[in-house]
């Protein structure tokens, strides 16, 4: 689709005005979109990763920002530019300025989700998984959600079963 | 290769409009972001690791709930298909790939049986577990890609971190890689202008908004879609039960505000609705924005009673049938912008005159001449 506007270039900018009703959409370029002010993700407001990401340069890290992850060779610095990491490992080799980064984005920097169970797990594994399930139960029954602490009573069973 | 695109139902169970509040939540959908361990993310593999990936998983799917489904391998379908399957909202932007090329080897897809769940493979995470349900039923729709989710992780090592969770390629899905979200219809909001104060209160306990196609699309006949903005620190039920609590305020806004409109504004409602209703009718050239817009009105209109005889399950396949993809389709070539209007507004014509007929009922002061 082309700019509204020139006419020339590919439009991006989706400006969609409401007014008494009346949905006016206007599809701007970036160079059109600039001259009034807007920037691309100026309508998306909830997606604040980017200018987390820019903060987070600015703050003084421990890991130097040019040291590549040492199992895929991603530098930090390309994290920012993309918003993607490039391996698992990448949450170790950046860990601090990534701790940084959750805290912001997630208000929290501990997983209190499901525990995975690998293939073959380890005693382990099948231990924290069970004090994983445990803490759910409580949870649900907290809540009560007598049907889904059924079901994760049942799952807690299987698991003590098949351990044993 | 069969192109199963072309079956007219294919992963369409979610339009049948069943399940709790229907007339006004079109769908929900909780999907899993989950990475092989061993593997670098989608970003910066090999393309043999992609198809391996690809292999991998297809073989891991037959001893999951989804077994006996179907498996669609991306980068061998025509674009048309591709776009087909975008519209009916089974793959991401990120998988179809840009235009004619597609996306690169190892990009699949597979859809269950009962095609309410499947996997998208090699997206921006290795893995996009999902599930997408008619109504609203997110603890039914976490609970199935939640089994899914179990079948496959036994199978399968996922890249797991004890402190952050499931890894995923962006750390704004990491933890427990879930999304759930509910497409939301709320011409009542918007009409009474208390939208804007509703969607701003929703940013605030921490869920987001978007337009009907995803992450950075713009509102479309008041469609909204709602999920959780984060996805680390909260276990996956916390989360699912807390996107259930807000959905069902703006639920209950959402109905108050339509009673006050039918109640205030009667005249302007009505005139409102039978005129959606008639220009989707009757008209001879109609844009996809255009259709959207008046299937908002007729949908309020089925959903307050004030159209008799026109069922939600027509309205949602038009949403679906009456998109570019769907058009050229049906069509067997590519349709001009002209063409495309003019093909969308017989098809609107027909499937109301064989699914929604409406008949006129006589106005409030029964002074029908």
């Amino acid at each position: 689709m082309l700019c509204d506007n020139c006419g020339q270039n590919e439009a991006i900018i989706h400006l969609t005005h409401i007014e008494d009703n009346n949905f006016t959409t206007k599809h701007l370029c970036e160079d059109c979109a600039a001259v009034n002010g807007l920037q691309p993700g100026d309508a998306n407001v909830n997606f604040p990763l980017t200018d987390f990401l820019a903060q987070v340069g600015k703050t003084p890290t421990e890991t130097p920002a040019n040291q590549p992850c040492p199992f895929c060779g991603l530098k930090f610095e390309e994290f920012k530019k993309a918003g993607r990491l490039g391996c698992p490992h990448c949450y170790t080799s950046f860990e601090p300025n990534l701790k940084l980064l959750m805290r912001r984005l997630h208000g929290a920097v501990q997983h209190a989700g499901k525990v995975y169970l690998p293939p073959n797990p380890t005693n382990s594994q099948q231990q924290e998984r069970l004090d994983g399930l445990r803490r759910k139960l409580s949870r649900a029954v907290e809540r009560e959600d007598f049907e889904r602490a059924a079901e994760i009573r049942d799952m807690i069973r299987q698991l003590e079963g098949a351990g044993q | 290769m069969i192109d199963y695109t072309s079956l007219s139902d294919f992963g369409l169970g979610w339009l049948e409009a069943s399940g709790p509040h229907a007339d006004i939540v079109l769908s929900t959908r909780v999907r899993l972001a989950r990475n092989l361990q061993g593997h670098a993310f989608s970003g910066r593999i090999r393309e043999a690791e992609r198809e391996q990936i690809f292999d991998r998983v297809r073989r891991a799917c037959d001893r999951t709930l989804v077994k006996g489904g179907i498996t669609l391998d991306l980068s061998a379908l025509a674009p048309l298909s591709r776009r087909v399957l975008l519209e009916r909202h089974l793959i991401s932007r990120e998988l179809a790939g840009d235009g004619e090329e597609g996306p690169a080897r190892g990009a699949g897809l597979v859809v269950g049986p009962r095609d309410a769940v499947g996997v998208m493979i090699n997206e921006e995470d290795h893995l996009r577990l999902q599930v997408l349900l008619s109504g609203l039923r997110l603890r039914e729709a976490y609970q199935t890609v939640d089994r899914l989710d179990e079948d496959l992780g036994t199978q399968i090592p996922f890249a797991y971190h004890q402190q952050y969770g499931f890894l995923t390629s962006c750390p704004t899905n990491a933890g427990t890689g879930l999304r759930a979200s509910i497409l939301i219809h709320l011409p009542g909001l918007v009409l009474t202008k208390e939208i804007g104060r509703i969607l701003q209160g929703i940013t605030q306990v921490g869920l987001t908004f978007r337009g009907l196609y995803g992450e950075g699309s713009e509102v479309v006949g008041n469609f909204f879609q709602i999920s959780n903005q984060t996805t680390l620190g909260k276990s996956e039920d916390d989360l699912i039960e807390h996107l259930e609590k807000i959905v069902g305020q703006v639920i209950q806004y959402e109905t108050r505000a339509r009673r006050v409109l039918i109640r205030d504004a009667p005249t302007v409602i009505e005139d409102k609705i039978w005129r959606a209703y008639g220009l989707l009718r009757y008209a001879r050239s109609l844009s996809f924005d255009e259709v959207m817009n008046l299937l908002s009105g007729v949908r309020l209109g089925v959903s307050m009673n004030l159209l008799s005889g026109l069922r939600v399950y027509t309205l949602n396949k038009i949403m679906i049938y009456a998109q570019q993809a769907h058009l050229e389709q049906a069509a067997g070539r590519t349709l001009t912008e002209a063409e495309r209007d003019a093909h969308r507004a017989v098809y609107v014509r027909r499937i109301l005159a064989e699914e929604g007929d409406v008949r006129a009922e006589s106005s409030p002061e029964g002074d029908e001449v």
